[in-house]
């Protein structure tokens, strides 16, 4: 393992600190937002439709109104006028994207199995359940539309009104000169031309969903506590869909378990319990069963990728077309046009392409659960389609996948470099991080014990899988999110407000459920002030205590907010020095400030720590003219540029070809997310990454019949790995700093899940290569495995059977 | 129908619905949040507890059932001074947790398995945890907190 620019000894950052977080969540003593004790709630269930598409003829409620313990029952149709707005999507990707309408709760149609036709409010959460299996509805049942191709024929349509199932096309196309793209083609020595399916994902975060509104009926304030990842931009919508005045509405985020972007979004249940509430004049809660959390919360991927790439006669990449079809689902939620977006800018990969490059991207409506953010977004679908095609054409050109990569990376010496779709990447030393993992997994000697094994005959077989990743993270710099038609900013606040006691508070914008922030953003706090992590308490996750702030997701924490937080840090320290340049009636410009003490350059014996100039800001006896008496600085950051974290991912498989059964024998991460601040933390996030990762190579996908039911809707059902079903990973990294921010850090959460599933798959095909496969689709079942084998085989042995 | 517990050492008293799962009596009646529920298959094991010392999945028991045991949940684990249980320790000293939502369940089926097995090899802890799932962690980190915690008994 190389480190460049390593943190030196006596920094705070760089150690493995121990979390903050951790006591109350292994005590039992963490709330989550189902713990809270709320007198007088009703409890709110929701009933969902069993058809993917039909017309509601009528619902019957009065069997359930009846009830003991119900206190109401509405319809969509009841509550139509509760909505100011329809549920919000904020990514309107093209000027002329088709939306429909969304309201929390259907009113005349329903669209996916899930959609929400009538809520019960009950005294307890079994009344209410209890309740809904007695709403009487009557549905004039549809075909649905489940499969893309289909619903992109228009042959029968999701939203008859919209009168075609495609929501927009998106097209990026980049030529040096018009026609470079087929030029290049033409010209070509070698090209591929492949197609990838994405299947559906169920983000699966162990918490489902839970939401209480709280009312001050007389007051008129409203506090919404929910298991969100976005407690902030959660707040406007509210504002905006509700009419609910913002001033008044405070949202708060308590412990939450786990989100992977499936908790990035504006839910019709949020919206339901806030209405209610204000409606009824009491608590309004409701909790998500997981077989309701299946369907009625986000899935993620869902694409259809044709990738074609052209190299010349040495092996190096000219040109690349790629066609997407994205499954928005029944309707747009948050981001769900731009999902596939996300991913456009990387389909060219760690890799030096020139101004050849063609996208396009339709979105298109099926009668299934609304798609959105899964870790990584859009990013692990498009190093996927990259990685897996350079390993085609790399059997094409004849080389093996390491040399043909690195004959095509980037080069350290081309950073910063303007890749082909006119982004900065702003670092990046892939041969480094390459050969590094390459040393961890002894390429040699792997490609050696392969050779003698995967001879004619054995049944089983080595197969060693590459992947290398670039990821845009850090999101965002707020003009190129406008530049791409998002509705919101991508920048991120921090306050640091020194006590009298010298205790340290740390507001953050950021909105932590399981990355560690308390941890990390006291480290960075006390590395800049000179104090002990255990001074400092960072507060996070509500309005009303963090007014400003743009919440966790796409590895934007730490490059986003965690550098609000230094920076912040630096604005409360030259306030400091002003403070104590005049206690010791010295010049400001001879304060020096290392260890969390002032020292007045030339006179040793002058200083004054951090600590007392803190009472002397609390005190104001003693302040310079015009300085407000107190210690705290606040920061909003808007980021000049993403955060460019990269790696190479190594996968180790056996695969045993009379049964199609796969065993990782090694995986390998060598991921280069700049300086770190707590290397545990970073591959904590690496780990769980990973296994997110190469479940979706291996066993994970929502499986819907003709009729739209998911037929994996609990999790004994849907594959989630156990601790049985996964290697350990044995971790690497680099360090390359990022010149884009003070700190030289890039976000790592969702690395690890980009790098994986084009791991692994490239080592399953590695292994089968011998017998003529050539792809496997995902999940790798052995079943499927199996059959891919078989299908290979027939075509290509006089036998039909695997050799 | 009226049952009467030991929960973390206080004997409890209360008339239940026959239908109630131990998990809701365990959260709802007498108020103990720290198990949780993930799943409603049995699937997960965020719920698991200990019934008479042994790990179980409290949605797989009625609260009827457990008339008359002992139960053991994530509140009863660490010392009244306040002192992490070892296997807590263990958790918090490898980083065996993130969000942090299974880990209750997982700290208590680590410790019935080391009970089991006090000296389990990493393949044992693998199978050993099979009915609890995580979603952050990718399990590695786990693993090595319950290795942890058999070679700090050991």
């Amino acid at each position: 393992m190389t480190m460049t620019d390593a943190p030196t000894a006596t920094s705070v950052i760089g150690q493995r600190l121990l979390r903050k977080e951790d006591p109350v969540l292994l005590t039992g003593e963490a709330v989550f937002a189902n713990d809270m004790k709320v007198p007088g709630a009703l409890h709110m269930a929701v009933l969902r439709s069993p058809y993917a598409s039909a017309t509601i003829v009528s619902i019957d409620t009065s069997a359930a109104a009846a009830m003991p313990g119900v206190r109401a029952v509405y319809t969509g149709a009841d509550l139509a006028e509760q909505w100011a707005a329809p549920m919000p999507c904020a990514w309107a990707v093209t000027e002329d994207m088709l939306n429909p309408p969304h309201h929390p709760i259907a009113i005349d149609a329903v669209h996916y199995v899930g959609d929400g036709v009538a809520v019960v409010l009950a005294d307890s959460d079994a009344i209410a359940h209890d309740a809904i299996e007695a709403i009487d509805v009557e549905y004039d049942s549809r075909e649905p539309i489940i499969d893309l191709d289909d619903a992109l024929s228009d042959r029968v349509l999701v939203h008859p009104d919209l009168g075609t199932n495609s929501s927009y096309t998106w097209n990026l196309l980049i030529e040096e000169t018009d026609g470079a793209v087929q030029k290049a083609f033409d010209e070509a020595a070698y090209t591929v031309s492949e197609r990838y399916v994405q299947q559906r994902l169920i983000p699966m975060a162990m918490e489902p969903r839970a939401v209480v509104s709280i009312p001050q009926p007389f007051g008129g304030d409203l506090t919404l506590y929910t298991s969100t990842q976005i407690p902030h931009v959660l707040k406007v919508m509210i504002a905006v869909t509700l009419g609910v005045p913002e001033h008044q509405l405070r949202v708060i985020a308590p412990a939450v378990g786990g989100g992977f972007g499936s908790k990035l979004d504006v839910y019709a249940e949020e919206l339901l319990c806030v209405a209610l509430s204000r409606k009824h004049g009491v608590p309004v809660r409701w909790n998500e069963t997981r077989s309701e959390n299946t369907v009625a919360t986000i899935q993620g991927r869902g694409q259809i990728q044709h990738m074609e790439l052209a190299a010349d006669a040495d092996g190096k990449l000219t040109a690349m077309r790629v066609r997407l079809t994205a499954d928005m689902g029944a309707y747009m939620q948050l981001i769900t046009p731009g999902i596939p977006l996300l991913g456009a800018f990387l389909y060219a990969g760690v890799y030096d392409l020139p101004k050849a490059y063609d996208f396009s991207c339709t979105g298109v409506f099926t009668n299934l659960t609304p798609t959105d953010a899964y870790r990584g977004a859009g990013r692990p679908e498009a190093t996927y389609a990259i990685e897996r095609a350079m390993d085609a054409l790399a059997a094409v050109v004849g080389l093996d996948p390491l040399e043909f990569r690195r004959r095509n990376f980037i080069r350290k010496e081309q950073f910063p470099y303007e890749a082909c779709t006119g982004l900065t990447y702003d670092s990046g030393d892939h041969d480094a991080a390459a050969t590094i993992a390459a040393d961890m997994i002894d390429y040699a000697g792997v490609r050696a014990r392969q050779a003698e094994q995967n001879v004619d005959g054995a049944t089983k077989r080595l197969g060693l899988g590459v992947s290398t990743y670039f990821e845009m993270c850090g999101l965002a710099p707020s003009r190129v999110l406008a530049s791409l038609n998002y509705s919101a900013g991508g920048w991120e606040a921090a306050t640091v407000r020194i006590l009298p006691t010298s205790k340290v508070q740390v507001v953050t914008g950021t909105s932590p459920h399981g990355q560690g922030h308390e941890t990390s953003w006291s480290m960075i706090v006390a590395d800049k002030l000179g104090i002990d992590p255990a001074d400092v308490d960072v507060l996070h996750s509500d309005t009303t205590i963090a007014p400003l702030g743009m919440d966790t997701y796409g590895s934007r924490s730490l490059p986003v907010g965690g550098v609000a937080v230094g920076m912040a840090c630096d604005k409360v320290i030259d306030k400091a020095k002003q403070i104590a340049a005049h206690q010791m009636e010295a010049n400001v410009d001879d304060l020096e400030f290392t260890g969390g003490v002032f020292r007045v350059a030339g006179s040793p014996d002058k200083e004054m720590p951090l600590a007392a100039i803190a009472f002397e800001a609390f005190t104001a006896h003693n302040l310079p003219d015009g300085l407000e008496p107190n210690l705290e600085a606040q920061v909003t950051y808007d980021p000049p540029n993403f955060s460019w974290p990269f790696g190479t991912h190594m996968c180790l498989v056996e695969v045993d070809i009379e049964t199609g059964a796969i065993e990782v024998l090694q995986y390998v991460a060598v991921d280069d997310c700049g300086n770190q601040v707590n290397p545990m933390i970073v591959e904590g996030q690496v780990h769980g990454g990973v296994v997110q990762g190469l479940a979706q190579a291996l066993f994970e996908g929502a499986d819907h019949d003709a009729d739209g039911n998911l037929r994996t809707s609990t999790l004994a059902d849907y594959l989630v790995p156990a601790a049985s079903d996964v290697p350990s990973i044995t971790t690497g990294r680099s360090v390359t700093p990022s010149p884009t921010n003070p700190l030289g850090v890039k976000g790592v959460g969702e690395a690890g899940t980009i790098g994986a599933a084009p791991a692994v798959m490239n080592a399953i095909v590695d292994a089968l290569s011998g017998l003529g496969v050539h792809d496997v689709s995902m999940p790798a079942s052995p079943n499927t495995v199996w059959n891919a084998i078989h299908a290979a085989q027939s075509t290509t042995s006089p036998n039909g059977g695997p050799q | 129908m009226e049952i009467t517990v030991t929960v973390n050492g206080t004997p409890q008293t209360h008339d239940v619905e026959p239908r109630l799962l131990l998990v809701q009596y365990i959260r709802e009646v007498v108020g103990l949040t720290g198990t949780n529920i993930g799943c409603d298959t049995s699937s997960c094991g965020a719920c698991s507890l200990h019934l008479n010392g042994e790990a179980v999945k409290s949605c797989t028991v009625l609260a009827v059932q457990a008339d008359g045991q002992d139960i053991r949940t994530i509140e009863g684990m660490a010392a009244a001074d306040g002192t992490l249980h070892p296997m807590q320790q263990a958790f918090m000293e490898n980083h065996g947790l993130q969000c942090g939502y299974c880990t209750p369940g997982m700290v208590m089926a680590a410790t019935s398995l080391l009970q089991e097995n006090p000296n389990p090899t990493e393949e044992d802890v693998r199978l050993g945890l099979e009915g609890n799932l995580c979603r952050c962690t990718g399990y590695h980190n786990i693993v090595k907190s319950v290795l942890a915690a058999a070679s700090a008994n050991a």
